[in-house]
């Protein structure tokens, strides 16, 4: 790993001015950005952490809306974001123990990978990214692989998850990776049912609004034996052809709605 | 009541004491004063022509001390094969040199050609980097299909090898007509083309070593992660560096596992030696984890077309096999012997099956090299014939345990000389099939599917009866079979003259608990406590000399040489006493650590025939030398031939097509159990790693040879929630009839039975699952396949 | 170069790092704690697995610098006090549950890792809670049995014959 400048900022407002520096990136738990470090694939010469951040951290319930700051670990979401029983489930399964309690939400979300559980749980639900500067709409923040909203120096400082009726998320993993081979998260609320895909797509998480259609009519696990997700824009690699994760969307998604 | 102490106890292991601290002492935990790193410069391609390397910005870089390449090499001797094989028309094996460091080509992807030593890792790593850039490579095709590779002679891993085989071996070749004829006329012929997967060892410490020069003497040391510190030094001395074996010394210290991995000479181990010499300081170099992967020997890696030719009511008439071996990009030190001597002789399994043969081609490919790995060969013969005889049962329409039952060998047929040139001692094949059958309830067999079948999953059992051949081996008959070292193995016994006992053992632990279950075998036959009873093993100035540990050999072979050296202590220790106690050597007695006069209550206790070898005032100085110390070598007769049954239950989820083992089953014949704690754990660790193999574990290269699978992101370990509790039983002992402790050895059964059990107990629950279509399905048996297969 | 505090192992350290060392190589290179293994480069064998602040990390995937003032325990701390073996450890050795023993320090700090968190855990919580924890000698059986000891339950009945 190339060395670099570590700098530990206590307040939002000095982090973003530090990562005005050239070739600064935000350090949250870094149990993607590490081993990416490692490999030499990124090498930021300022390396500026936001986990010492009081108000990234914590998670607010309230008028049907969780809401966590950005630097909570995913073990801290999985043991208090009880208001949202389907995301703290999720955020249990996250990697393994000590990766759940580094990695941060707030990571999770920026980086993007195609495989992460968060985007699907932010997308299906219409969750709100909230940064420094703005407010950007889950609908409005994947932006394919490994590509967010995210304005250069720009951080994520939060997100507002409102709490469907019901949800659940239904993930199969990867056999070496433990990441979502596929991950199916659904959300029902007064508006209608989201379906946000994750692990399948090249461009990342996306939604599978066929199944949407269909589970806003009923909202069952048999109403979609009749549908059949697109193979067009899925993966297909070592572990899986595009029929196979075609598949697995269809299945996983069952089983969230049946979890739900 | 269970011992708790000596043979056959479960005494628990002593070295767990310092691993579960934190005190054991690994290679990378070393740190030398005036240490440097070393870090080496990888192919990044599969194939290529080394065009140039400049060398002098990364020499130029901050701390650099040292930059070598091939060049500087290049007249070492190569690292050799350690076994001669000769194709059928008689031609010796095309072996191409395999050179400390890649020198004019690189052939597969993390092959090193450079490497950079500097003060720290970080500014070594730095320069490595630089020379990387700075190095001309021109890529070339690159040779992955073996099929491929042996069909194009345009292209070669090796330029003076036009067609990439390394030999064209038949085994035997005078069988080769019986078995053509008798499969002609057979009733039934089952034909199943199958790939026994790639597989990366994986031991959890990645490869290491330090290397040290002591310009006063001229002395080497090389501190390495070795399974047989004296075959890395014959290896490093006598063929490759060209120095006197006596001014090298190899010190394995605590090995993080090795399972075949760390048996093989590499070429860094040179480097790091070279390099102490040439800078008069410490060099040290530890894998990273993604380096194991591009560089420690793979394993497996077989494709292979069997036929078996039977009656209709399943009685085997002849196996015949074709496989095409991969060595990848050159040979390493025993890759020539497992496709054969280790494959070849185990295709008649635990049955009487009057005609076999078996032709292997072994190919040079642009990929890792391929060698021994956990069972070596034998689980390869293992699933070939397993899978066959499983498949053939569904096309007859037979029970499978029936037709194992109709075809295994009988415990009155032994000894027995099978068709490929093996001669069993002793075993009984049908008392660990009904061992199985009993633990696995295969009666219940029925209600336990249909509970299955109302969570939506289908269940399936499968089996496998399976041999194999360890304890390697016999030297004379390795020789013949082109060996070029001897395996057999040594011990010394140092009884001190406090009376505490020093063991030096050839073999080597690097998890198999030696300092505990030697410790015992000593105790046990000198009548003193475990704990007066130190293992000494890992250092070539320390020991006799030794093979070193692989092929479920360690106590089969070694440890028959320590109970000899024991016996040559109790010699003396008799002559001793008779002229302490005034007696006759022949009335003396020795018993529960007791010297005696037959007859008498005169007696004397071990510790006061110690104490008097050393302080010899009343000791017969005219006859025998003081001191009690001895050392044996043992050369086995014959190898030994654990055996057993294995049963698996799977849970397939035909949506998903991932497979759950639901249960599995054991029993095995080691003959004689020395420590039945570790004897478990041996069992457990082989069904983990066959497991893997089945279901997980996948090295995948793509067409231009770049490694898909080359970190834990993509190869899939087994995790501890990939398989259950399983149920292993020892109690069906045939002792080994011709080494002194009856034992046959344990190290290798579980990854030699369990995959075979493992898919057909996958093609059982699609069958009964109404997927008959699906005849076989390659490993590994991963969720897509699964689903692909029943959707295909 | 910064210097950085923490308590290991009840014992307050200093040292000098860069942005970039692993806490597993401060431990590691710069206190002599070498129980702490590392078997990977991507964050997934486990095998060096300490406790931050009570809570199971892997030490080479969190940098030294950004754990100023923490209080880290290894597996060189887990012993008790008089030296014996803790309950953990004890439990490893009485049911066989290492053989190499590379794994094993990241394999006990997180098996006692989990019974901090959940004092009686089923088989499958167990077999959950260490699947970031890769051991390549046991096939698990015995380490999973091992930490239901630990826990104090009957392990007897399992897979016995």
């Amino acid at each position: 790993m190339h060395n670099f400048e570590f700098v530990k900022p206590s307040s939002i407002a000095d982090a973003v001015a530090a990562l005005r520096q050239e070739d600064a990136q935000a350090l949250s738990g870094g149990q993607t950005l590490m081993p990416t470090m490692k490999q030499r694939l990124a090498a930021p010469s300022v390396l500026v952490s936001l986990t010492g951040i009081a108000e990234m951290k914590g998670i607010r319930a309230s008028g049907g809306v969780v809401e966590i700051g950005a630097a909570t670990t995913h073990a801290e979401v999985a043991a208090g974001a009880g208001a949202y029983p389907a995301l703290t489930a999720l955020a249990g399964n996250i990697g393994d123990p000590a990766v759940r309690n580094r990695g941060t939400i707030g990571g999770s979300l920026a980086n993007n990978d195609p495989a992460a559980d968060y985007p699907a749980a932010a997308l299906a639900s219409g969750a709100t990214i909230v940064t420094n500067a703005r407010e950007i709409a889950a609908d409005d923040f994947f932006q394919g692989l490994f590509t967010t909203a995210l304005e250069e120096g720009e951080i994520i400082t939060a997100v507002r998850f409102p709490v469907p009726e019901r949800a659940a998320y239904a993930k199969f993993q990867q056999p070496a990776s433990r990441f979502a081979l596929t991950g199916a998260f659904v959300a029902k609320t007064s508006a209608g049912v989201r379906v946000a895909i994750t692990g399948a797509g090249e461009d990342g998480v996306f939604r599978w609004t066929d199944a949407e259609a269909a589970l806003s009519g009923n909202f069952s696990a048999a109403v979609l034996n009749g549908l059949a997700a697109p193979e067009d824009g899925l993966i297909g690699d070592l572990h899986g052809t595009p029929a196979y994760r075609a598949n697995l969307v269809k299945v996983m998604t069952q089983r969230a709605v049946a979890a739900a | 009541m269970p011992k708790d102490q000596g043979i056959g106890a479960s005494s628990k292991r002593r070295e767990d004491v310092r691993f579960l601290t934190g005190r054991g002492v690994y290679t990378d935990d070393l740190s030398l004063h005036g240490q440097t790193h070393a870090v080496f410069v990888r192919s990044t391609v599969a194939h290529g022509r080394i065009k140039a390397i400049d060398t002098a910005a990364a020499a130029a870089m901050p701390g650099v001390l040292a930059v070598f390449t091939g060049e500087d090499f290049k007249d070492m001797g190569g690292n050799p094969a350690g076994w001669l094989i000769n194709s059928r028309n008689g031609e010796p094996m095309r072996e191409p040199k395999r050179p400390v460091l890649a020198h004019g080509k690189v052939r597969h992807v993390g092959d090193a050609y450079a490497a950079v030593v500097a003060e720290t890792f970080q500014q070594a790593k730095d320069a490595a980097q630089q020379l990387a850039d700075d190095s001309d490579i021109e890529e070339l095709p690159a040779i992955v299909d073996m099929a491929a590779a042996l069909a194009d002679s345009s292209n070669r891993v090796h330029d003076e090898i036009p067609d990439n085989q390394c030999f064209d071996w038949g085994w035997i070749e005078d069988n080769r007509a019986a078995v053509d004829a008798a499969i002609k006329a057979a009733p039934h012929v089952t034909t199943l083309e199958l790939v026994n997967n790639r597989l990366v060892p994986n031991a959890m410490e990645p490869r290491a070593s330090i290397g040290e020069y002591f310009p006063g003497t001229g002395d080497y040391k090389l501190t390495t992660t070795s399974q047989n510190p004296h075959l890395h030094r014959l290896l490093i001395a006598a063929f490759v560096m060209g120095m006197p074996e006596n001014k090298l010394t190899v010190v394995a210290p605590d090995v993080g596992g090795g399972f075949g991995s760390k048996i093989y000479h590499y070429g860094e181990e040179a480097v790091v030696l070279a390099a102490a010499k040439k800078l008069a300081r410490p060099v040290r170099w530890t894998a990273e984890r993604s380096e194991s992967f591009l560089s420690d020997a793979h394993g497996r890696d077989h494709v292979t077309k069997i036929e078996l030719a039977c009656e209709k009511d399943g009685t085997f008439i002849a196996f015949r096999t074709e496989t095409m071996a991969n060595v990848g990009a050159y040979l390493s030190n025993f890759s020539t012997a497992t496709p054969t001597f280790l494959h070849g002789t185990l295709m008649a399994g635990p049955y009487k099956v009057p005609n076999v043969y078996v032709n292997v081609k072994t190919v040079f490919t642009n990929t890792a090299p391929v060698d021994a790995y956990r069972g070596a060969g034998r689980p390869e013969a293992t699933f070939s014939l397993e899978r066959v005889i499983d498949k053939m049962c569904r096309e007859l329409g037979l029970d499978p345990f029936e037709v194992r039952r109709k075809n295994l060998l009988t415990k009155d047929m032994f000894p027995y000389t099978t068709p490929v040139g093996l001669a069993y001692d002793t075993g009984d094949y049908h008392a660990t099939l009904d061992k199985a059958m009993a633990m696995a309830d295969v009666a219940g067999f029925e209600a336990r599917r249909a509970e299955s079948a109302k969570k939506g999953k289908l269940r399936g059992m499968g089996l496998s009866t399976w041999i194999e051949a360890c304890g390697i081996a016999p030297s004379n008959l390795v020789g013949v079979l082109g060996s070029r070292v001897g395996l057999y193995d040594a011990a010394t016994v140092r009884v001190n003259a406090t009376g505490n006992i020093s063991v030096m053992t050839g073999a080597h632990s690097h998890g198999q608990g030696h300092e505990t279950v030697f410790a015992q075998i000593v105790a046990e036959k000198l009548g003193v406590p475990e704990a007066s009873v130190e293992i000494v093993h890992g250092d070539t100035s320390k020991i006799p000399f030794g093979m070193g540990s692989y092929g479920s050999r360690s106590l089969a072979v070694c440890g028959s040489a320590m109970n000899r050296a024991v016996d040559k202590i109790i010699a003396k220790g008799k002559k001793i006493a008779a002229h302490m106690l005034e007696a006759a050597e022949d009335d003396i007695t020795f018993e529960n650590g007791n010297f005696s006069v037959a007859g008498t209550d005169k007696a004397k206790s071990f510790g006061e025939i110690a104490f008097s070898a050393y302080v010899p005032h009343n000791y017969p100085l005219e006859t025998l030398e003081p001191g009690l110390e001895e050392t044996a070598f043992y050369d086995p007769a014959n190898f030994t031939y654990p055996a057993g049954a294995y049963i698996c239950e799977v849970e397939v989820d035909p949506d998903t097509g991932k497979v759950d083992v639901a249960a599995f089953y054991c029993a095995d014949d080691f003959g004689n159990v020395m420590n039945p704690m570790i004897v478990e754990g041996q069992v457990h660790g082989g069904v983990g790693q066959g497991i893997g193999q089945a279901l997980c574990e996948n090295t995948s290269y793509d067409e231009s040879g770049q490694l898909l699978s080359g970190s834990y992101m993509d190869y899939a370990m087994p995790r501890a929630d990939d398989v259950p509790f399983y149920n292993v039983d020892y109690s069906c002992q045939t002792p080994c009839t011709h080494n002194p402790l009856g034992v046959k050895g344990c190290g290798e059964a579980g990854a030699i039975g369990s995959p075979p059990a493992v898919v057909n107990a996958v093609i059982d629950a699609l069958h009964r699952g109404g997927h008959t279509h699906v005849t076989h399905i390659d490993m590994p048996v991963s969720p897509s396949r699964v689903w692909s297969a029943i959707n295909g | 170069m910064t210097k950085v505090t923490m308590t290991v192992n009840g014992a307050t350290v200093s040292g000098e790092v860069e942005g970039r060392t692993l806490l597993s190589s401060f431990l590691r290179e710069g206190l002599a704690l070498t129980g702490t293994h590392v078997g990977c480069d991507t964050s997934q064998c486990g095998a060096c697995v300490v406790h931050v602040d009570g809570k199971a990390v892997k030490s080479c995937t969190a940098f030294a610098v950004d754990l100023d003032g923490a209080s880290v325990t290894t597996i060189e701390g887990m012993a008790n006090a008089d030296g014996s073996l803790g309950v953990v450890q004890q439990a490893f050795q009485d049911h066989h549950g290492l053989q190499c023993g590379f794994c094993t320090p990241g394999m006990v700090m997180s098996a006692a890792a989990l019974l901090a968190e959940n004092s009686k855990p089923t088989e499958a919580e167990v077999r959950h809670y260490l699947e970031g924890n890769i051991c390549r000698c046991t096939g698990y059986h015995n380490i999973i049995k091992a930490v239901l000891a630990a826990s104090g339950q009957d392990v007897s009945g399992i897979a016995a014959e």
